[in-house]
């Protein structure tokens, strides 16, 4: 084969890659939109602003919907991270033990919880647990078993998020560590986990995001007045007012925390992608 | 010389079925400096990571300043305080300033209060001529200085005994002289030091002693005008000609003996 042959490339016949390219995305927005439009058109307007754009019942949910409400579901949720960052933490560790049972006791423990819908958890701590350890309250009342069936969940996934951050720091860091005179808990406390919290920041923040959708669970322990969160609160304000306003307005509740910390989520990720170097 | 400050006594080290030492018998003296040369895999690198027991020898006694590392009853932590380590990799910990790299260790550690370990710190820096990167992290720094630091935070523990594990192999090579620099600084001082290298005109003017490693055993032992000027053993000589004069190597056969790469 000659030079010359080689260089023209051959042309094909018809549209070249170039035409046929904007062609199928023309041809791709031309269906969406169309898609879009028509959904628009075939919904009831009118219908859905009567049930769920009431501006007076939104009104009158101000502002319980955040001092209480909202207020809340934050409360829930921060306490169920917490809980599940330490659960988690110790879940983690042992799962990196050299010592069998616990490893053993871990993954069972991560299986168990990580499998389970968080509604099946909320259930039994409870009706279960009462039943198991009769007379005993859980610290907290209603706050201590959200706060309980939240971790014991969170726990499950932290665990995992937490023991790959561990073993994402270079094994370098603990020998260093070790050599300098660290026992292996000091490093690992002083080294080793701020390390792998920087790692891990960008998925453990994602986890609270997921929390603070499960809080709304709490409605099946049954809550007094006072403890609603966001869900609880806007269904009884909805069935009361038979509207359903309420939910709409609630869910917004939940955007206005989900959106800003999956910005920062991002943010932060998109920043640990520079420090790599 | 008085009681060696580093003692090797028959150790044997196997990861699985490869042994990687094969009977090693060293001495150190105080004040002196040995380097440990040899060709990737001859187990150097593992030798000396048995020293402060990163790696648990299989068979074996080390000890270091009259202390049996090996000994399973004796507080290793301890111990390791009087060795300071130098990796290839620097492993300076990059989620704290220099300073802290220097303070944290020495805090935790030996337990000095937050004034007595910034003095000590500073000293350091300052003789690893790095006072002005006090604040920078890690990152910042070339990889010399990086090791600079990583020298000067080993020192801030006030060692006996220093290590060094191929602590310029790292570098790109215009910034070998200033590590290099920093450790003839060191020998002059008296530390008592070990160190593997390929560095040969460090061996030759530095060292008291150099130790060719081939195979997981001591092949040649004696000054460096002995070992490197002079060799007696043809796997010397062969190493030191591959070594001295890359461009000039010939292609050879695999050798089936070669143990895998400790280092």
């Amino acid at each position: 084969m000659s030079d010359t042959e080689l260089r023209s490339a051959p042309r094909r016949k018809g549209l070249t890659r170039r035409q046929k390219r904007s062609l199928s995305r023309g041809a791709q927005y031309v269906v969406f939109v169309a898609a879009v439009v028509a959904f628009a058109v075939s919904a009831d307007w009118g219908q859905l602003k009567n049930q769920f754009a009431q501006a007076d019942i939104a009104e009158q949910m101000f502002p319980d919907v955040i001092t209480l409400a909202l207020k809340n579901t934050v409360l829930y949720t921060l306490s169920g991270f917490v809980v599940g960052l330490v659960l988690g933490m110790v879940i983690a560790l042992m799962r990196l033990s050299s010592v069998g049972p616990y490893r053993w006791f871990a993954g069972v423990y991560i299986e168990i919880f990580r499998g389970l819908p968080a509604l099946l958890i909320f259930i039994f701590i409870g009706v279960a647990v009462p039943l198991a350890f009769p007379g005993t309250e859980i610290i907290g009342g209603t706050y201590g078993k959200v706060a309980l069936a939240l971790g014991l969940v969170a726990a499950a996934y932290m665990a995992e998020t937490i023991r790959a951050g561990i073993q994402a720091v270079p094994k370098g860091q603990m020998e260093a560590a070790r050599s300098l005179g660290f026992s292996p808990a000091r490093a690992m406390i002083s080294i080793i986990i701020p390390q792998a919290f920087r790692i891990i920041l960008p998925p453990l923040t994602n986890e609270l995001v997921l929390l603070f959708k499960d809080s709304s669970l709490v409605l099946f322990l049954g809550v007094t007045l006072e403890e609603r969160e966001l869900s609880k609160y806007g269904r009884d304000l909805a069935s009361t007012t038979a509207n359903s306003t309420p939910i709409l307005v609630a869910g917004l509740c939940y955007l206005l925390v989900t959106i800003p910390l999956g910005y920062v989520v991002r943010r932060m990720e998109s920043k640990a992608g520079e420090a790599v170097r | 010389m008085s009681r060696p400050e580093i003692e090797v006594r028959g150790l044997h080290k196997s990861f699985g079925d490869n042994e990687v030492l094969r009977g090693i018998d060293l001495e150190i003296g105080q004040g002196e400096v040995v380097c440990v040369i040899g060709p990737s895999g001859s187990g150097k690198s593992t030798l000396l990571r048995c020293v402060n027991l990163l790696e648990e020898p299989s068979k074996g006694q080390v000890l270091v300043g009259g202390t049996e590392l090996t000994d399973p009853d004796v507080d290793i932590d301890a111990v390791r305080r009087r060795i300071g380590m130098v990796f290839q990799q620097f492993n300076l910990f990059p989620h704290l300033s220099v300073t802290e790299n220097l303070t944290l260790p020495q805090r935790r550690v030996l337990g000095r209060d937050k004034a007595q370990a910034a003095r000590v710190a500073a000293e350091n820096l300052e003789r690893v001529g790095l006072a002005e990167k006090a604040n920078a992290y890690p990152a910042s720094l070339s990889g010399g200085q990086q090791q600079r630091v990583a020298i000067a935070r080993a020192l801030a523990m006030g060692p006996e005994v220093m290590l060094f594990d191929e602590p310029t192999s790292a570098l790109d090579p215009e910034l070998v002289g200033d590590v290099l620099a920093v450790m003839r600084m060191l020998a002059r001082e008296g530390m008592t030091m070990m160190v593997v290298t390929h560095e040969m005109t460090f061996a030759r003017e530095v060292a008291d002693r150099v130790v060719f490693m081939d195979g997981g055993v001591i092949v040649e032992d004696g000054t460096p005008r002995q070992v490197i000027g002079s060799p007696r053993h043809e796997r010397t000589r062969h190493f030191l000609s591959r070594l001295l004069d890359p461009a000039m190597a010939e292609v050879e056969e695999e050798t089936s003996d070669q143990v895998g790469d400790g280092g």
